[in-house]
């Protein structure tokens, strides 16, 4: 690994800067004056997005490293979860043989060219163990030759002003040993590593789910209260519902039942047995308080009490004498003694490493644990900071796939793309069609991507018009909430009009509280579509590149803002958008009408009708016939032709010279405008018909 | 009760109702009247929002009628309403409370609420469903039954029943009974003493409100489903109306693509596919190197691959046993990535793999016989080497390739002295661009001069043979590049079919049009039934010759071998003249079509005159060919239209007009035919809506009523 290919720009003002801030690290920093080693792409973390991002960055050929501060890669699954059984399914057989299909059903593997490095090659459980996937991820780094740095912890990043910068300023990373990194762009894929401690009085008599004991031996004839309402919360109950007199769960929301929200961060079926046994009237029960007005009391038996903060502020300390709830309501649901508290309130990511002048700041009201990013994965506060992998997920988060494997895989490419274009003049990736085949185009896509599938309503096909329509361009998995920006992220044009494909559920189909069992939930008809409850595939039509206020300000519950038109494919009971009447006929319609034009496609016989009798072809015709690429048929497929009435039988047509009947315009009886050519008469045809 | 004040009529009304209205203000209030009249009166409590509201006025109007029957409450407080439990408190609710039959007096009165809006008619229909018996047990034709409810617009639902289960049938339709007051007539059918035929399975009988609809047998295992089945009922009756406004309107379910159409009637049919060898992602790249192999890239629901794959078929079909070639497939919606590996994104693609050789995509038509002369002339190398003097004299003879002869009217041998090595180099490259449409060969031997000098032309040169001619020409190479090498053997392919019109060669067909289009001029087609008058061929020979037809591309249409040249014929005459027929067309600039005067003779004086009077613009045309756009042939659904009604309440628009800025056709003449079109549609094209419309999909439609209930 050829570290010693350092650019030495430490400019003494950075210095300085990185001291006054950071007094304590002065002494280490110190050692900076040593030559500092300059990377176009650092990594943070050798995790799964880590990994992924090392993985295109290596494809590409670019100038980067990844740090690691354990031993081998993926040293969270080394520990979490603790119970050891992921929730990713790892779906092996689905009765196809598209390996892009496949991938829809495979939530555990990264994306490379090697199928070997399919996840199914190392695990053949459903739900499979945690170490198969550190044994995955070491595979995959070393298989591939990514460069990671191990046992390197980052301590400190700050920035470093330089105009010569691709992004105006340098990261600067210092490891554990005060060696000092200077990078152009900064990929940060350390995860939520922080456990998310909530304060209250008593507090430091929960166990965490960190560290709480995983042996069932531990809670025989315990009564247990767990708090936490996740898949880590039921994990921990799950394995020793068992052995418990009883388990109660404590939160201050009702439990989100994936099943229901479509959003697999939230509880999954696997896990949830407790819910059974609580509903079917066994000891164990599910409570709604906010834990922050939570107070824990300890007895001198060493049994834990509930009571709110509330009634500590009174003035009695002794433990005996602290107001119970049930002292004023006797009938308190928690007013029986635990044996246990604990804690399973997930993680948060670590800011502490970022200096202030990253301006790394925490994400909304709901998604204080993650960092603020744009759609785009950048961060708000310094350009060429992105944020990749669990971290990321304040972008979509309890809305897609953007926080698990299955769906950063895709969004680190992304980000990758969008680097591509911006410092190597790269554009993102296309490719190029006669607008014959925009139907195909779609409907290849929505049967088989699985980036669009896993990643609903955040990563979206477009496809750019060319002029007049004749050719498009088609561009995969772009962040659908970047649009407004799609010319200077792709570096391809958008100017004669777009379409956007993306995947969504019905709107009013997800939530922790919808009955997604109720009769007739499905939609068949083609004109009921928009209606549709599953995932299926949306089509949007823009005339112009939406702008970013348009975006912005976008209607509550859309992921885009409101196109000219908008095609909805019926939802499919097997994800199979293939048939040619319920799927493809009414998306050619939609096509056809946002551009204007005939897109049916015709036997040559009919072009060569068309060429002799028009002036103008259906594009079909131009596009295959008149570049002696036309379809020429068999006979079978005409003689079905001929029954349907779409195709005229010339040969059998009675020959009668002079018959003056036949009004062009009028062929056959009725059929004219489903038989080859559109609804158009002659100027001189029509007129004894009206 | 400042209310009161501001209406008079109300006043009025009020007073002249007060014994039969009684207004409360508490939950209290309403208890006591309940159970004051357990087992004695029913009760009809109305909620609105205020006095003098067009609700308020619809109660009062029906406690006019009612008030002696039934004990009328009515109250402005929601939170009554709120206290027995209703939820979505809007403007007004309107409940019955099934008082009379309690007996005792600390049960509840039943309390049913009406669904529809607080009109008078509905209050009216609501409380005649409300007297009409709970259940009733009928022992007759479903088809004769009638009550009330039918009157009122509502269906009936019979619950099957037989002597041995017929207590807890009962019980069961008293339930559904129950769930259905108000919405549906319940019934308990029979069967073991009724004369009808009733399916052994079906358990309930659906009967609509319309009259002359036939009654349904269901068979449901669910009472919910008992109730789905009547509320989406209820629902469509709602959508129907403005459905049968746009009856009108075409139906876009129907396929009217040709090929689309074609290839899903062909489903069924079994192609010999094992003449072609189906390759994977782990056999593409093995086969493809270890023999030469022609691979269709095709997608398997993509119809213009289905129908290109038949033809493709029939190539193997017609090779089998006698070629080298491997004909192998891929479906790409299987084995998408070694499709794109192979940088194929577009479908069809077909593309001949050689040893040693970068893949050559085949740019002809879809075909079978194009698709089989690109086959045949690419088993020799392009271009041939040649040997010998000899072995050229039979190249250009046609006795080397005769069996290719028939695939390349012209070969093309280049000579070049043996140290000419670009030159040759040039013309090398020029031939594997022309590979398959025309058969190349090189001789570059020591003795070239014997050929050069006996065709008298310098080195580097061309010698191109047209075997039906049996003329070869000289063309010198100097300096050319590749491209300009393509370009002289392409036109000089051209030439061939242009300017030999004595041999009545220049035929066209469907296959060969395109080409004959490049030219860019206007065509004179002579149609004919078979052979040509030798008459009509010599005037045309001789204008041929003389020039004067340089402007024009003449050829000649036989309707034996493409019919569809009468298609054409309708289009371009009113009535039509016997045959033959010469027209020119002038497809490039401005359409005109001009025909030769049938009652005259095809002679050369008659034709060059007819002709400077085309030229002259002295003739009209017969017709002009249209010019219009391809616009879309039908309409889409609107889906934003059906998504802005369904959130502002309004029932959606189904078939829009078009979106708005497409939707402006032209020509309005097309609209009636349009429409008669739809109406004739063969019996074939329906299946489409027969199956849509069936029974088990209209009960897609019920989403539709949760979705309304959600908002």
């Amino acid at each position: 690994m050829g570290l010693s290919a350092a650019a030495p720009l430490w400019g003494p003002l950075g210095l300085l800067l990185t001291v006054a801030l950071h007094p304590a690290l002065s002494l280490r920093s110190a050692r900076a004056w040593a030559p500092r080693h300059h990377r176009d792409y650092c990594v943070l973390g050798a995790g799964p997005a880590g990994l992924q991002m090392a993985y295109f960055l290596q494809r590409a050929g670019r100038d980067y490293v990844v740090f690691e501060r354990a031993p081998g890669p993926g040293s969270f699954f080394t520990r979490f979860p603790r119970h050891r059984k992921l929730l990713s399914i790892n779906k092996r057989y689905t009765g196809k043989a598209n390996a892009e299909f496949n991938l829809r059903h495979d939530w555990n593997s990264l994306l490379s060219h090697d199928p070997q490095l399919l996840f199914r090659h190392y695990s053949s459980a459903y739900f499979p163990d945690a170490g198969d996937m550190v044994r995955y991820l070491r595979d995959f780094a070393d298989k591939l030759g990514l460069p990671v740095l191990y046992n390197t912890t980052i301590a400190h990043v700050t920035l470093n002003k330089d105009r010569r910068a691709w992004n105006g300023h340098y990261f600067i990373l210092t490891d554990q040993k005060g060696q000092a990194y200077q990078c152009s762009v900064l990929l940060v894929a350390t995860g939520l590593s922080v456990p998310n401690q909530v304060d209250f009085p008593g507090s430091e008599y929960v166990d965490g789910y960190e560290s709480v004991s995983v042996d069932p031996e531990d809670f025989v004839g315990q009564n247990v209260l767990i708090l936490g309402r996740g898949n880590s919360a039921f994990e921990t109950a799950e394995n020793i519902l068992g052995v418990t007199n009883f388990i109660h769960m404590l939160s201050r929301s009702r439990v989100r039942l994936s099943w229901a929200t479509h959003y697999v961060g939230d509880l999954r079926a696997i896990n949830n047995g407790l819910l059974d046994t609580y509903q079917l009237k066994s000891l164990d029960g599910l409570l709604e308080s906010d834990l922050t007005d939570l107070a824990i009391v300890k007895d001198r038996q060493g049994k834990f009490h509930i009571t709110l903060k509330f009634f500590l502020e009174e003035n009695n300390q002794s433990a005996d004498a602290i107001t119970l709830p049930q002292d004023e309501s006797d009938n308190f649901a928690m007013r029986v003694a635990y044996d246990r508290v604990i804690r399973c309130l997930g993680w948060n990511f670590n800011f502490s490493i970022f200096s202030k002048s990253l301006r790394l700041s925490s994400g909304g009201e709901f998604s204080k644990k993650y960092p603020l990013v744009r759609a785009s994965y950048e961060s708000k506060g310094s350009r060429g900071l992105f944020v990749l992998g669990t971290a990321s997920h304040s972008v979509d988060y309890r809305k897609s796939a953007g926080g698990f494997i299955h769906g950063f895989r895709y969004t680190v490419r992304a980000v990758h793309r969008l680097l591509e274009q911006r410092h190597h003049d790269v554009p993102w990736p296309s490719t190029q069609h006669p607008i014959t085949q925009l139907a195909s185009a779609i409907i290849r896509r929505v049967n088989e991507a699985s980036g669009l599938y896993q990643m609903f309503s955040v990563l979206a096909d477009v496809v750019l018009l060319k002029e007049n329509a004749t050719a498009f361009e088609y561009l995969e998995e772009f962040p659908m909430r970047m649009l407004a920006q799609l010319e200077s992220i792709t570096g391809r044009q958008a100017r004669h009009g777009l379409f956007v494909i993306n995947m969504e559920y019905g709107k009013n189909f997800s939530g922790p509280d919808k009955d997604v069992f109720f009769y007739d939930r499905s939609v068949g008809h083609t004109e009921d579509a928009w209606q549709s409850n599953f995932l299926h595939p949306v089509i949007y039509y823009y005339r112009h590149l939406p702008t970013e206020q348009e975006v912005r300000f976008r209607p509550a519950d859309w992921p885009l803002p409101r196109p000219t038109a908008i095609h909805h494919i019926v939802e499919d009971f097997l994800t199979d958008w293939t048939a040619p009447v319920g799927h493809i006929l009414p998306l050619r319609r939609f096509l056809e009408n946002c551009l204007d034009t005939d897109l049916r496609s015709f036997y040559a016989e009919s072009c060569f009708l068309f060429a002799l009798t028009r002036q103008k072809l259906p594009p079909f015709c131009q596009q295959g016939y008149l570049r002696t690429q036309g379809l020429m048929g068999t006979e079978s497929l005409r003689q079905h032709g001929v029954e349907s009435g779409l195709l005229r039988d010339y040969a059998a047509v009675g020959w009668r010279p002079g018959d003056s009947g036949q009004q062009p315009g009028s062929q056959g009886p009725g059929r004219q405008p489903l038989a080859p050519g559109p609804p158009i008469q002659h100027f001189d045809g029509n007129k004894e018909e009206l | 009760m400042s209310d009161f004040s501001t209406n008079y009529i109300s006043i009025y009304f009020s007073a002249l109702l007060f014994n039969e209205v009684k207004y409360i203000n508490t939950l209290g209030d309403l208890q006591n009247i309940e159970n004051a009249l357990k087992g004695k009166t029913n009760i009809a409590f109305s909620y609105v929002r205020a006095i003098g509201t067009p609700e308020h006025r619809a109660v009062m109007e029906a406690a006019f009628v009612y008030g002696t029957t039934y004990q009328f409450v009515l109250t402005t407080e929601i939170a009554i309403l709120e206290s027995i439990g209703t939820e979505d408190i809007e403007y007004a609710h309107f409940y019955f409370f099934h008082c009379k039959p309690v007996s005792d007096l600390t049960q509840q009165c039943r309390r049913t609420l009406m669904e529809q809006p607080l009109t008078t008619l509905n209050i009216h229909r609501f409380i005649k469903t409300m007297e009409a018996p709970l259940l009733t047990e009928v022992a007759e034709d479903p088809q004769q039954v009638s009550t009330v409810h039918l009157q009122l617009g509502l269906p009936l639902v019979f619950i099957v029943s037989r002597q041995a289960t017929y207590e807890a049938d009962r019980t069961t339709a008293e339930w559904v009974a129950w769930r259905l007051l108000g919405k549906a007539g319940v019934l308990l059918l029979l069967r073991d003493s009724l004369e009808v035929d009733i399916p052994e399975h079906a358990n309930v009988i659906f009967k609509r409100a319309e009259e002359g609809m036939p009654v349904e047998f269901l068979v449901l295992h669910d009472i919910d489903l008992i109730i789905s089945r009547v509320e989406s009922n209820t629902h469509m009756k709602e959508t129907q109306e403005y459905e049968d406004n746009d009856m009108e309107g075409p139906d876009m379910d129907i396929q009217d693509d040709e090929v689309a159409e074609t290839v899903y009637r062909d489903r069924k049919r079994q192609l010999p596919l094992e003449l072609t060898v189906e390759l994977t992602e782990e056999t593409f790249n093995a086969t493809v190197t270890a023999s030469d192999s022609l691979v269709l890239f095709y997608a398997g629901w993509q119809a213009v691959s289905m129908a290109f794959l038949q033809s493709y078929v029939d190539v193997a079909v017609k090779l089998k046993g006698t070629s080298t070639l491997l004909l192998t497939r891929v479906n790409c919606a299987d084995w998408s990535y070694v499709c794109t590996k192979q940088n194929v994104t577009d479908f069809p693609v077909v593309k001949m793999y050689k040893e040693g050789e970068n893949p050559v995509s085949y740019a002809g038509m879809l075909g079978t016989e194009e698709l089989l002369k690109f086959i045949q002339l690419n088993r020799i190398s392009c271009p041939v080497n040649i040997t010998s003097v000899q072995g050229a004299e039979e190249f250009l003879s046609g006795e080397l390739y005769k069996d290719l002869i028939t695939y390349s009217r012209v070969s093309v041998l280049g000579l070049f002295s043996p140290t000419m090595t670009t030159a040759k180099e040039e013309f090398t490259e020029a031939g594997k661009h022309l590979k398959g449409c025309v058969i190349t060969g090189v001789y570059s031997e020591e003795d070239v001069l014997i050929l050069s000098d006996k065709h008298a032309v310098t080195l580097p040169a061309l010698l191109l043979a047209r075997h039906q001619e049996g003329k070869i020409e000289s063309i010198p190479l100097a300096n050319a590049h590749v491209q300009d090498i393509v370009q002289i053997i392409t036109n000089a392919l051209l030439e061939t079919f242009v300017s030999i019109f004595c041999n009545m060669d220049p035929e066209i067909t469907v296959e060969n049009l395109p080409t004959y289009l490049r030219l860019k001029k206007p065509l004179l087609i002579l149609f004919s039934d078979g052979s040509i008058n030798p008459q009509h061929k010599k005037a045309i020979l001789t204008l041929v010759k003389e020039k004067h037809l340089d402007s024009l591309t003449p050829c000649w249409l036989n309707i034996k071998n493409t019919p569809v040249g009468r298609g054409i014929l309708q289009v371009y005459f009113d009535a039509l003249p016997p045959l033959p027929l010469l027209v020119v067309v002038n497809l490039h600039s401005g359409g005109q079509v001009f025909a030769f005067p049938s009652d005259q003779a095809v002679s050369e004086q008659n034709l060059l005159l007819w002709l400077k009077k085309v030229e002259a613009g002295l003739e009209s045309p017969i017709t002009i060919l249209p010019a219009q756009e391809w616009k879309p042939p039908l309409p889409a659904y609107d889906f934003l239209s059906m998504m802005d009604a369904a959130a502002s309440q309004h029932p959606p628009k189904k078939i829009p007009e078009c979106m708005k800025e497409t939707d402006v056709q032209e020509n309005d003449g097309e609209q009636p035919e349009e429409k008669s079109a739809i109406r004739n549609e063969p019996t074939g094209t329906l299946r489409i809506k027969h199956w849509s419309r069936s029974n088990w999909f209209g009960e897609a439609k019920k989403s539709f009523a949760y979705d309304n209930k959600e908002l």
